[in-house]
């Protein structure tokens, strides 16, 4: 009879340095695993920055042009045709340019992120990365749009002397918090279009739809009191408020909303980053 | 010991599909939503397919795993697990070292991109880092031949270009261990060459391969060890030569099956395939290829009829087709005649084959599969690449001609006298 040893690749075997196995988590992924593929995030939206603009006659310039164009008609149907009451002491199109600029950045967030894994199926399908990545390259990618818009924008401001105060530091706050919500929509969304390419048409109609029931293009003191309530519920009505506030010196907005309007959209950032972190496993097998 | 240090172990991974039957279809919410409300209590009727299905597998640091097995078998499931593009319904895979995958070469490629621009992105998505792409940048560009052309778009690539340079950065990966899918069979054969030179260069430098084929050739000459996987499940694993033996046995098994029921698909039966013939068992690959068909008229009938014949290899791929029709070849009216199809293109791999009949009109008139067998056996040209060549197994256009052919009647009724008669 041998003597009884331990089979010794159960003894000398290293912990490996991956293991797979089905999860069922609503948490989160290794996060060591998004740091090692940041160069991917970036990859990724330079890929989006550069596309966007390859074989355009204008180029770069569309970045400017957009919300320039955008807050042009907003300034002539609000402020021309229906005669809305503007600000104090500044021009009805700076006005409507600010809020476009905080709109930009939700809209193009929410739509491109939701769009972010079907339109890169391919790679979905055929290799291996953390897929928060896309929903999260669209981030990077819409937020030099909104700095190059917030430059012109601050440029406007100098043109007409509207004079910038303290309340301006809060700015980077209200814009980081639009930007939640709009990612937590987009990968709630984005998550939903791979096995629902509904979601795909369904989006931008609700983005639309939110362009006027937020108080984008008027202040929310022209909106009839008794309506009041109904806006203060979406949560961007007190961020766009909030960002009027830091840029044009407008009506600071109240505490309450401002308290609502953060909370909603971290609330709307983690039920996004949750419910994608669920389906993402299956994304390969339905996309 | 480094030969047994693991850098692989499966351990009872499966993969179920479930395959959702047209009627629960749901494309919409919408209709999700409508038939929730109508059936409230009906789970969805999903049927369940296991693509894999308990495997165990271990693989030690610096071993080249072929992975084989029919069409279906889990091959490709077996590796989108192991690089988690898809997660196993249950089991367990530990891997020790960084997992690269060649699935399929140009993934990320986007045309709008200038060659360099893909490279940096390709990189990134295989795994690489910044400074890793930046180090193997030149050897890249130099292993793809594409440095004039770094600043243009891909979209205005050739397409061998566009191949050379996916593989290039795909090979450049410097991860431990190597998942390898078929996609050797890519540009031409000079590049094909330089792809498998760089396979073996990987292999003999201590890293773990998993190269997954059908082809039996490429396994037991690439390989040290194999896996057989058969319908999900492990059908056998060890040294590749034993298990690439099994594999062509099992699938020969297979063919016999299929033999016997030869003639049972319903034919019309107005002309009946008497004879046929491969002039020679055994020819080259860069030989003319004979086959000598014989048929018979068995009742009056005014079909315009024509013979397609499958040349199908041992894996029960078809090779090539040759339908008498591409050359105007229609039966003639007669009760006994016979023609003869001369092959000369494309070059078939060494292996074996075998044809299948199948006279046409208004329907199928004759069937035969299995009509007669031919080896190809390699010439002292190709003997030399035989390892690193596949050549075409795809079916593209063939090159032959057909020729009527007088039949000696006394020859053919002797021959089916003797037995010979299909």
């Amino acid at each position: 009879m041998t003597m009884p040893r331990p089979a010794d690749d159960v003894v000398e075997r290293p912990r490996p340095r991956l293991t797979i196995a089905p999860r069922r988590t609503w948490l989160p992924r290794n996060p060591r695993e998004l740091w090692e593929f940041r160069s991917l995030l970036t990859r990724l939206a330079a890929r989006d920055v550069t596309l966007r603009y390859r074989q355009t006659a204008l180029g770069v310039t569309w970045v400017v042009l957009q919300p320039l164009l955008g807050a042009g008609i907003l300034a002539f149907v609000f402020g021309r045709v229906a005669k809305l009451p503007g600000p104090r002491g500044v021009p009805y199109f700076v006005f409507s340019l600010t809020g476009m600029v905080a709109w930009t950045a939700f809209s193009q967030v929410a739509t491109r992120a939701s769009t972010s894994l079907v339109s890169n199926a391919q790679l979905v399908s055929k290799v291996f990365f953390p897929r928060l990545l896309l929903p999260l390259s669209t981030v990077l990618s819409t937020l030099i749009d909104v700095v190059v818009s917030l430059a012109l924008l601050g440029a406007l401001l100098v043109a007409y002397g509207v004079p910038l105060r303290s309340s301006i530091l809060l700015l980077p706050v209200w814009i980081v918090l639009i930007i939640s919500a709009a990612l937590g929509i987009g990968m709630a969304a984005g998550a939903m279009m791979v096995r629902y390419r509904d979601v795909q048409y369904l989006l931008p109609v609700a983005v639309q739809f939110l362009l006027y029931a937020s108080p984008v293009a008027y202040a929310l003191r022209a909106v009839p009191l008794g309506a009041r309530g109904v806006y203060e519920a979406n949560p961007l009505t007190g961020l766009l408020e909030g960002v009027r506030w830091s840029v044009l010196n407008s009506p600071r907005p109240s505490a309450g909303l401002v308290a609502y309007a953060a909370s909603a959209s971290i609330l709307l950032l983690l039920a996004g980053l949750l419910f994608f972190n669920r389906v993402e496993r299956q994304f390969a097998d339905v996309i | 010991m480094s030969s047994s240090e693991l850098a692989v172990a499966v351990s009872g991974l499966s993969k179920r599909y479930a395959i959702r039957h047209s009627v629960n279809d749901h494309i919409t919410i919408a209709e999700l939503a409508v038939d929730r409300l109508k059936h409230p209590l009906r789970r969805a009727n999903r049927e369940q397919f296991w693509a894999l299905r308990d495997v165990d597998l271990e693989v030690r640091k610096g071993e080249v795993l072929g992975v084989i097995g029919r069409n279906g078998a889990g091959k490709s499931t077996l590796l989108k697990v192991l690089t988690r593009i898809t997660e196993p319904s249950s089991g367990r895979v530990d891997l020790w070292g960084r997992v690269g995958s060649l699935l399929e070469v140009g993934t990320g490629f986007h045309p709008e991109l200038t060659g360099r621009e893909n490279i940096y992105l390709n990189g990134s998505i295989l795994g690489m880092t910044r400074k890793e792409i930046a180090k193997q940048f030149d050897s890249i560009v130099d292993f793809a031949g594409v440095e004039k052309f770094l600043d243009t778009p891909v979209k205005r690539y050739s397409s061998g270009m566009y191949v050379r340079l996916a593989f290039a950065v795909a090979a450049h990966l410097e991860t431990e261990i190597l998942l390898v899918d078929e996609v050797l069979a890519v540009g031409d054969a000079d590049f094909q060459n330089r792809c498998l030179a760089k396979m073996r260069e990987v292999a003999t430098d201590g890293r773990t391969v998993l190269l997954v084929s059908h082809n039996a050739l490429t396994i037991s000459t690439t390989c040290n060890k194999a896996l057989l996987l058969d319908r999900g499940r492990v059908g056998g694993f060890g040294e590749s030569k034993g298990v690439c033996e099994l594999y062509a046995k099992r699938t020969n098994e297979a063919t016999q099956t299929d033999l016997s029921r030869s003639r049972s698909i319903s034919v019309s039966g107005e002309y009946r395939l008497v004879w046929a013939n491969t002039i020679t068992n055994v020819t080259r690959e860069d030989e003319v290829k004979r086959f000598e068909f014989s048929i018979e008229k068995t009742s009056i009938t005014k079909t315009k009829a024509w013979v397609s014949i499958n040349v199908v290899d041992e894996f029960g791929r078809i090779a090539v087709v040759c339908d008498t029709r591409s050359h105007d070849y229609y039966l003639p009216d007669s009760d006994l005649f016979g023609f003869e199809v001369v092959l000369q293109g494309p070059l078939l791999a060494p292996g074996a084959y075998r044809l299948d009949a199948y006279i046409c009109g208004h329907g199928l008139i004759d069937a035969v599969e299995d009509l007669c067998r031919f080896r190809v056996e390699a010439s002292s040209a190709l003997q030399q690449q035989l390892a690193d060549i596949s050549l075409p197994h795809t079916s593209t256009i063939p090159q032959f001609s057909v020729h009527s052919k007088d039949v000696d009647c006394a020859a053919t009724i002797e021959r089916i006298a003797a037995g010979g008669r299909v």
